[in-house]
């Protein structure tokens, strides 16, 4: 990160204060380039600014944050989101992880946290809150389907016990020296689970047996 | 006596139902009479929707709708169109009487009555007009259906010619007794009549009795949610404003996050904690509240509660009591996790830590309230800790046979 080139960052969340209040936060080191409230505004701010990375809130009405990813996605691939929200359900969450954020962190992270959050994602790489690890966990959880692609259906162990980790408030830095490899494997697991959770159709699986009250 | 007809008719009229039930069987004998009880019959389902919807809205409507006592009261409203449908079927007979139909009372009187029942079944609109909260006002009386609105004078002056076109052919078939399909013609010409004439309306009133039952639905699901959050958030909301320590609002507030997830999620705080996710989590809340930090629980699988696992519970409760009494810390991860054959919990602060071998004989927490506790559950504890370094206690228990296979 040289000083010159700050990460421009578009805040898009339907609470004014919380937006003034990430705004405010986050001013020294990152360039907030907007801050909006709706999801057609967030989509037209994104078309129009072109961020480096959107904080986006999960729950919004029509549509919340998958929404916004969905109308971009394609036409902007190189805008990066984060999921940033306060009390959600493991579906919404992990809807708008599947419709392609790179990451998800609760309301209640500090400052640093959520800027160091901000570059790793700018970066290319995925954040993982403890929170979202154990909604990873459960959804991978359950007995695979026969006719499933295990590349992509199926957690490996070394992934598992990385997860594990970031759920019981390893930092990456400490998953990495807890199980002796380095920071950058353990980006490098994570990223995968990332892009598991978004082709696999397991999500859908554990969603049904939620739905069923089978879990 | 076969579909509650008669009974029906009578309650309306304020008739005994012997006497309806009498003058249908006498009606029969000349077909007209099953005529009018199978329209009826058919319409019928009309009041049961009406009635079911007026369920909730209290007994006094439903007495109101229903008993003979109340009749009178909507009685009244309906002497315009009864002298309507009267001067309608007039007419018709007039008119037959020119073109040559010589009609006996045997014919007459089950037009009139079959007016009659047409009269009661349209005239409900307007006694529904008086009850609570069902706006029929907003539908019009069928009359004014009939005289503006949305219906084309074509299909008014169609309808009609059906009606009148089926009653033609029905008097035809009385002249025949022995041709029956004319009988059938008759009724199926007339119901398409009637459909044409009275369908907007009946289409209206249905959508108008499904709406509101609907809009009272959302109704007390808002007042269940305002109450919700007057007793919880606003609550909150109000402590927060009083108190004068950062620390203490931000518990106050972490507490009703908690708790306001779990009521949106559909997870009741649970005081017995039936599964472990809940004792987990309430387990949770309840040390956020007494030691002001924030604690992260992360619960992954889920099982019902037994011995085993309130041990369990218990062991963290401990361990993560300890991370908020002494390493000094803002924040306690919590991660339990369900798995095949064993539950495994780890509580974990970044905290001062200590040095496991130094602690004095006397401070016997760990000691009892987490590593006796596990072992007599056949499981383990084990502290990991570090002057400066942070603290981890991590337990594992094995999991009873026959709750195995029930995981997450």
């Amino acid at each position: 990160m040289t000083p010159a080139s700050k990460i421009r960052v578009l805040i898009v969340d339907d609470h004014e204060l919380f937006r003034s209040g990430v705004r405010s936060e986050l001013r020294d080191d990152l360039e907030i380039v907007g801050a909006v409230g709706t999801v057609p505004d967030a989509i037209a701010a994104v078309r129009s600014l072109k961020p480096d990375v959107v904080l986006l809130d999960v729950h919004m009405p029509a549509g919340g944050g998958s929404a916004v990813i969905d109308a971009v996605r394609t036409d902007l691939p190189a805008v990066r989101f984060l999921a940033l929200s306060v009390s959600d359900a493991a579906e919404d969450v992990i809807g708008v992880i599947r419709a392609g954020a790179r990451g998800y962190v609760t309301k209640s992270i500090s400052p640093e946290d959520l800027q160091a959050a901000v570059r790793r994602v700018h970066e290319g790489d995925a954040v993982f809150s403890p929170r979202l690890a154990g909604f990873v966990l459960d959804a991978f959880n359950t007995e695979p389907p026969v006719s499933v692609d295990p590349e992509v259906d199926l957690l490996s162990p070394r992934e598992r016990e990385v997860l594990r980790h970031i759920a019981r408030g390893y930092t990456y830095k400490e998953v990495a020296a807890e199980l002796g490899i380095s920071v950058k494997t353990v980006e490098t697991h994570v990223s995968t689970v990332l892009r598991k959770l978004q082709l696999s159709s397991r999500h859908e699986l554990s969603r049904w047996a939620a739905d069923h009250s089978l879990v | 006596m076969i579909a509650g007809v008669a009974g029906g008719v009578a309650e309306h009229l304020g008739f005994d139902p012997l006497a309806i039930r009498v003058a249908f069987v006498g009606l029969a004998f000349t077909g007209f009479g099953i005529i009018v009880y199978l329209l009826l019959w058919a319409l019928a389902p009309l009041e049961e929707a009406l009635v079911a919807a007026e369920a909730g809205a209290g007994a006094g409507v439903r007495a109101a709708g229903s008993g003979p006592r109340a009749v009178p009261a909507f009685r009244r409203p309906e002497i315009r169109q009864v002298a309507g449908a009267g001067l309608l079927v007039a007419g018709v007979l007039v008119f037959l009487g020119y073109i040559g139909w010589s009609f006996e009372p045997a014919v007459f009187v089950p037009i009139l009555l079959a007016a009659l029942g047409f009269a009661v079944l349209w005239a409900r609109g307007s006694a529904e007009e008086g009850r609570p909260r069902l706006d029929l006002a907003a539908i019009g009386s069928p009359r004014q259906a009939l005289l503006k609105g949305n219906l084309s004078l074509g299909r008014l002056v169609f309808g009609a010619l059906l009606i009148f076109g089926g009653i033609a052919v029905f008097l035809a078939a009385t002249t025949d007794i022995g041709n029956a399909a004319n009988v059938i013609l008759a009724v199926i010409v007339t119901a398409g009549g009637i459909a044409l004439l009275a369908g907007p309306w009946l289409w209206r009133l249905a959508n108008e009795v499904i709406e509101e039952r609907g809009s009272r639905i959302r109704t007390q699901a808002r007042a269940e949610m305002a109450a919700h959050l007057h007793d919880s958030v606003l609550q909150t909301l109000a402590l927060i404003q009083r108190s004068k320590e950062p620390r203490e609002m931000a518990s106050l507030a972490r507490t009703q996050e908690r708790d306001l997830r779990a009521w949106l999620y559909g997870r009741a705080p649970s005081v017995h904690g039936a599964r472990l996710r809940d004792a987990i989590d309430s387990m949770a809340g309840k040390l956020e509240r007494d030691y002001q930090v924030k604690v992260e629980a992360v619960v992954v699988g889920d099982l019902e509660m037994d011995e085993d696992m309130r041990a369990l519970v218990a062991a963290t409760n401990e361990a993560a009591m300890n991370a908020a009494k002494h390493a000094g810390v803002e924040e306690v991860s919590v991660f339990v996790e369900v798995e095949d054959d064993r539950v495994t919990g780890y509580v974990r602060d970044a905290g001062t830590g200590f040095d496991p071998a130094a602690v004095p004989d006397d401070r016997r927490g760990i000691a009892d309230s987490i590593v006796a506790r596990m072992e007599r559950h056949g499981g383990t504890a084990d502290v990991r800790s570090r002057l400066g370094g942070g603290t981890e206690i991590r337990l594992s228990l094995p999991r009873q046979l026959a709750t195995r296979g029930a995981a997450t």
